[in-house]
């Protein structure tokens, strides 16, 4: 089951390959391909069971059984909402591309289906090793989206994505294999029980830090992010914001604080310190921004901010609301792409100055760029305010300065959104280019719908989301309270 | 008084009698044959060369010539990966060949005796007949690499092979008779026993002999700082010469290596073991750095080659089995990641292009599948999974946590991300790039689709399912454990 919905969008991207390389056969059949995938996910989530932090649908089948290797799936309440949140994003994104992706059709959702392939994968991975070559895999179609269908500067920027992760990466691949050899096997489950020395964790937790730290991405690491954002395709920047970011949070969630706790809690102040600059500094930088998608990435950085925070506050309200803003963030930042999009589809500008009363000709668009907006800055109603008050939360549980600083970044968020959101939509209208903007056509509208429905339902009643992780939020807790120094300082090296 | 009988089992030979009997048929029938007969003959080298993998896959464990000759299971793996590179190399340069009129048969005839002597090498239990395999592979391959004769850079590039070649076979035998003169034998295992009968006094004179020998072997596989020659050479060289030069002779001389290091002097693991290391981060940075520059493709592949090279000596200097192993599952991945990439540099050049890096501008939006088999094949160099080429490294690194070289290890993956950046660098020209007007229209004939064919499916699947191949790999290395 799980493997049918990690590799359904693979065969997708074969049968474009082999049968389908015309145009429009290309978009449908991904389409398809794509849908199925999301209601064979949403199988996964009604036969999931809420009141047990065990894995659940798992798949064991021997790949390299010398070396303990196996092909191991499964998924956790804690990678489940992940799973969902790609299947549910990827036929947005598909349709986003419809009218603005025309060269090499059949390539691109090729590119994209092997990517959500990849990025499912990774969540259900239970395997470490199966873990790093999905991880790594998922490279490929990325680069190649930024780099073949991307803006003038794309070459720089997929080279720039490529390169900057993979220095990451194979850090980390150093820290698997340590690990691996350490415990004589990649199973995550397996691993998470291992007793570990205090100095080998803290060299694995380093290891594992310089690639989801450069995956978040954390300040300084980050820079790699606006670039890619501001060459990627809109579909492209979507996909970035909504779920690749959230690898390598993930990546903490799921390695980091089980497997290596006592290194974790070692270096709380670290993450501490960079996310707070992060949330601080990037806001700052993107309230400077000319560039709408820039300044939408640097947000992205902010709001990731947020989230290592929570993960690492190690307290039940911190940890969920990390989970759940990653969840609201891959909305709401994934909808301002879109909403990005769609003036520049028509425009093909992305300079803020060069919008300015688009509210006249624009009212739909209008509307749903407002809503989206106030979700980013966190207003009461919208999903954010549910994860960023979960967060602050927890952040003042675990360190009252932080929260308090922190707590700075939504009042700075709520100041870049909304003057670029006045610069851009109110006012006069600026010039004959935006006079003649044509408002949302219903295929752009169904884009939003599913978005906006998504934002309220949290707003009001996120009980149904926190449900699912809450049990193995507290497993987990428990989990990375432990220690794991004091069992058997067997594996010092 | 009786006669001692020699120890002679001519069996263990039965592979290189028949490459050798190939050779000498083949040119008589090049010298007084009828014309026309490249095809043939080249046809006659493939069934040859199919013939003796088939023989050798079925061959037991035997010595002969008193241990002078050794098959066993690693040299049956080795030999088989040289036939492999022979043949494929061969099969696919047919049109190449014809093109440059290099059918005559004198081509086919010094590619067999290259081959026999990378055969030899490979089972070579004594200095005198390694030396003798070696310099057979090297003399045919200079040849090689001058053969396009009225054609200057081929003529420099057999020259400074040639000239630098002689070199590192002088730095060889001056090894071996230093270690002779230590010794007083140049049987592998003698010298072993004679090196663990004086153990507590190692000679100065010894370790030098181990140090030139190596050096002389490193000159063969292009291991940093004795690449110099790689880069003009693969450059000079005939494109079908430098697809086979990149693969057999390291292929040969890695093979050389772990049986001089692990049968005649395991218990100098100490003092070589440094100058592997060396080695071996020398040539990963050289590959790395080095190759970012270039613009000449052939030049860029020579550069990555040490690079590859840097890996694969990683992982014997870790100096246990899944490091034994890694070697071996490295170099079967680079001769296929190699053929397939010479394959398609030799399809582009039907057009008289190929050679510089930027011929590629566009490749994806004429000949779609072409550039996935080439980004395939450069993801794979890169070492990105899910291809065979993130297998061979994975093993590498593996092994090299195993023996706790924390440092070597972290280099290795550094210098492979850096390396990331000249193979990414091909794939962006072929996909984010215009074409030229009027590119890429030549005509794939059967053996181009069928090698291309066959190195995009086995880079998939071993990057997959290496579970075969980690098997047999496991099984060459088992008599040095």
């Amino acid at each position: 089951m799980l493997s049918l919905v990690t590799f359904l969008p693979l065969i997708g991207a074969l049968v474009i390959l082999l049968a389908c390389r015309k145009d429009g056969a290309a978009r449908y059949t991904a389409m398809i391909f794509s849908l199925l995938t999301f209601l064979l996910s949403l199988r996964l989530l009604s036969g999931f069971n809420n009141n047990t932090a065990e894995f659940q649908f798992l798949e064991v089948f021997e790949w390299l059984p010398a070396y303990g290797i196996a092909y191991r799936m499964g998924v956790d309440g804690i990678s489940l909402p992940f799973v969902l949140l790609t299947t549910f994003l990827t036929p947005i994104c598909l349709l986003a591309s419809w009218e603005s992706i025309k060269t090499r059709v059949a390539e691109y959702m090729m590119a994209f289906l092997a990517l959500e392939s990849f990025v499912v994968g990774v969540f259900c991975a239970l395997d470490f090793m199966l873990f790093y070559v999905l991880w790594e895999a998922m490279l490929i179609p990325m680069f190649l989206i930024i780099g073949v269908w991307g803006g003038p500067n794309r070459v720089y920027a997929a080279l720039k994505f490529f390169l900057y992760t993979l220095a990451g990466s194979v850090l980390m691949l150093i820290a698997i294999l340590a690990l691996g050899y350490a415990g004589h096997t990649f199973s995550i489950p397996e691993l998470m029980k291992l007793p570990i020395s205090f100095s080998f964790q803290v060299w694995l937790f380093l290891g594992l830090f310089a690639s989801f730290a450069v995956k978040v991405p954390m300040w300084p690491v980050h820079t790699w992010l606006p670039d890619a954002h501001v060459e990627a395709p809109t579909a492209g920047s979507v996909i970035l914001a909504g779920i690749l970011l959230k690898m390598g949070a993930y990546g903490f969630l799921r390695f980091s604080l089980p497997i290596l706790p006592d290194a974790s809690r070692f270096f709380i102040p670290l993450i501490f310190g960079l996310s707070l600059v992060a949330i601080v500094y990037t806001a700052l930088v993107a309230l400077m921004q000319k560039d709408l998608k820039k300044l939408v990435a640097y947000s992205s950085v902010s709001h990731m901010g947020f989230v290592t925070i929570g993960l690492f506050t190690f307290n039940q309200q911190g940890v969920e609301g990390g989970i759940l803003q990653m969840i609201n963030h891959g909305i709401v930042a994934g909808a301002l792409f879109l909403c990005v999009g769609v003036i520049y589809d028509r425009m093909h500008t992305r300079e803020i100055a060069r919008f300015g009363g688009v509210a006249h000709t624009m009212p739909v668009y209008a509307v749903i760029f407002m809503l989206f907006t106030l979700a980013s800055a966190g207003l009461p109603g919208t999903n954010s305010f549910v994860g960023e008050i979960l967060i602050l939360l927890g952040a003042y549980l675990a360190n009252k300065a932080v929260a308090i600083i922190a707590a700075t970044g939504l009042v700075l968020g709520a100041a870049y959104m909304l003057w670029m959101y006045k610069r851009v939509v109110f006012g006069q209208v600026a010039n004959d280019e935006v006079r003649v903007l044509q408002d949302l056509s219903m295929r752009e509208v169904a884009l939003f719908v599913p978005l906006i429905v998504l934002v309220f339902w949290i707003g009001f009643y996120p009980d149904p989301f926190l449900s699912m992780f809450h049990v193995s939020v507290k497993h987990l807790l428990t989990q990375a309270s432990a220690v794991k120094i004091g069992a058997a300082v067997v594996l010092a090296h | 008084m009786p006669v001692q009988m020699p120890d002679i089992n001519l069996v263990t030979l039965l592979p290189e009698i028949l490459i050798a009997l190939l050779s000498l048929v083949l040119l008589l029938k090049s010298a007084w044959g009828d014309e026309n007969r490249g095809g043939s003959i080249s046809a006659m080298v493939i069934a040859g060369v199919a013939i003796a993998t088939a023989i050798t896959l079925r061959g037991g464990d035997t010595t002969t010539f008193g241990g002078f000759f050794i098959n066993d299971a690693f040299a049956r793996f080795m030999k088989v990966l040289m036939f492999l590179a022979t043949g494929l190399v061969l099969f696919m340069s047919q049109e190449f060949m014809r093109r440059n009129k290099f059918d005559g048969g004198e081509y086919q005839v010094l590619t067999l005796m290259a081959l026999l002597g990378g055969l030899i090498m490979a089972s070579a239990g004594d200095f005198i007949i390694l030396y003798l395999g070696l310099e057979l592979m090297s003399l045919s391959i200079y040849v090689l690499a001058a053969f396009r004769r009225d054609d200057k850079r081929s003529n420099e590039a057999g020259l400074k092979y040639f000239v630098l070649g002689s070199m590192a076979s002088g730095f060889l035998l001056y090894g071996i008779s230093l270690i002779y003169g230590t010794t007083g034998t140049t049987l592998f295992t003698g010298v072993a026993t004679a090196l663990q009968a004086g153990t507590g006094h190692i000679s100065p004179a010894t370790v030098m002999g181990v140090i030139l020998v190596l050096a002389g072997m490193s000159f063969k596989v292009a291991a940093a700082p004795f690449h110099m020659w790689a880069p003009d050479v693969y450059e000079g060289s005939p494109t079908s010469v430098t697809a086979f030069m990149a693969v057999l002779p390291k292929i040969a001389a890695f093979a050389a290596i772990f049986r001089v290091l692990l049968v005649a002097f395991p218990t100098l693991h100490v003092q070589w073991n440094p100058v592997l290391q060396f080695l071996a981060v020398a040539s990963l940075a050289v590959g790395a750095v080095a190759a970012i520059g270039q613009t000449n493709i052939k030049r860029m592949l020579a550069y990555s080659s040490i690079g590859h090279v840097g890996f694969i000596l990683l992982g014997l200097t870790t100096h246990n089995a899944l490091g034994f192993q890694s070697v071996l599952v490295y170099l079967a991945i680079y001769i296929f990641t190699n053929v397939g990439a010479f394959a398609i540099i030799l399809l582009l050049n039907r057009e008289g292009i190929g050679d510089e890096i930027d011929d590629y501008k566009g490749l994806a939006r004429q000949r779609p599948m072409l550039a996935i088999l080439m980004a395939m094949f450069m993801f794979s160099m890169a070492g990105i999974p899910p291809l065979a080429g993130f297998m061979g490294k994975l093993y590498v690194f593996m092994a090299a946590i195993e023996a706790g070289q924390f440092g070597l290890a972290i280099t290795g993956v550094l210098f492979s991300a850096v390396g990331a950046f000249y193979y990414l660098r091909i794939v962006k020209l072929i996909y984010f790039d215009q074409p030229k007007e009027g590119a890429f229209t030549m005509v794939m004939d059967l053996p181009a689709r069928a090698i291309l064919t066959v190195a995009g499916v086995i880079i998939l699947y071993w990057g997959i399912f290496p579970g075969a191949l980690l098997a047999w790999s496991a099984a060459g290395v088992k008599v040095f454990l």
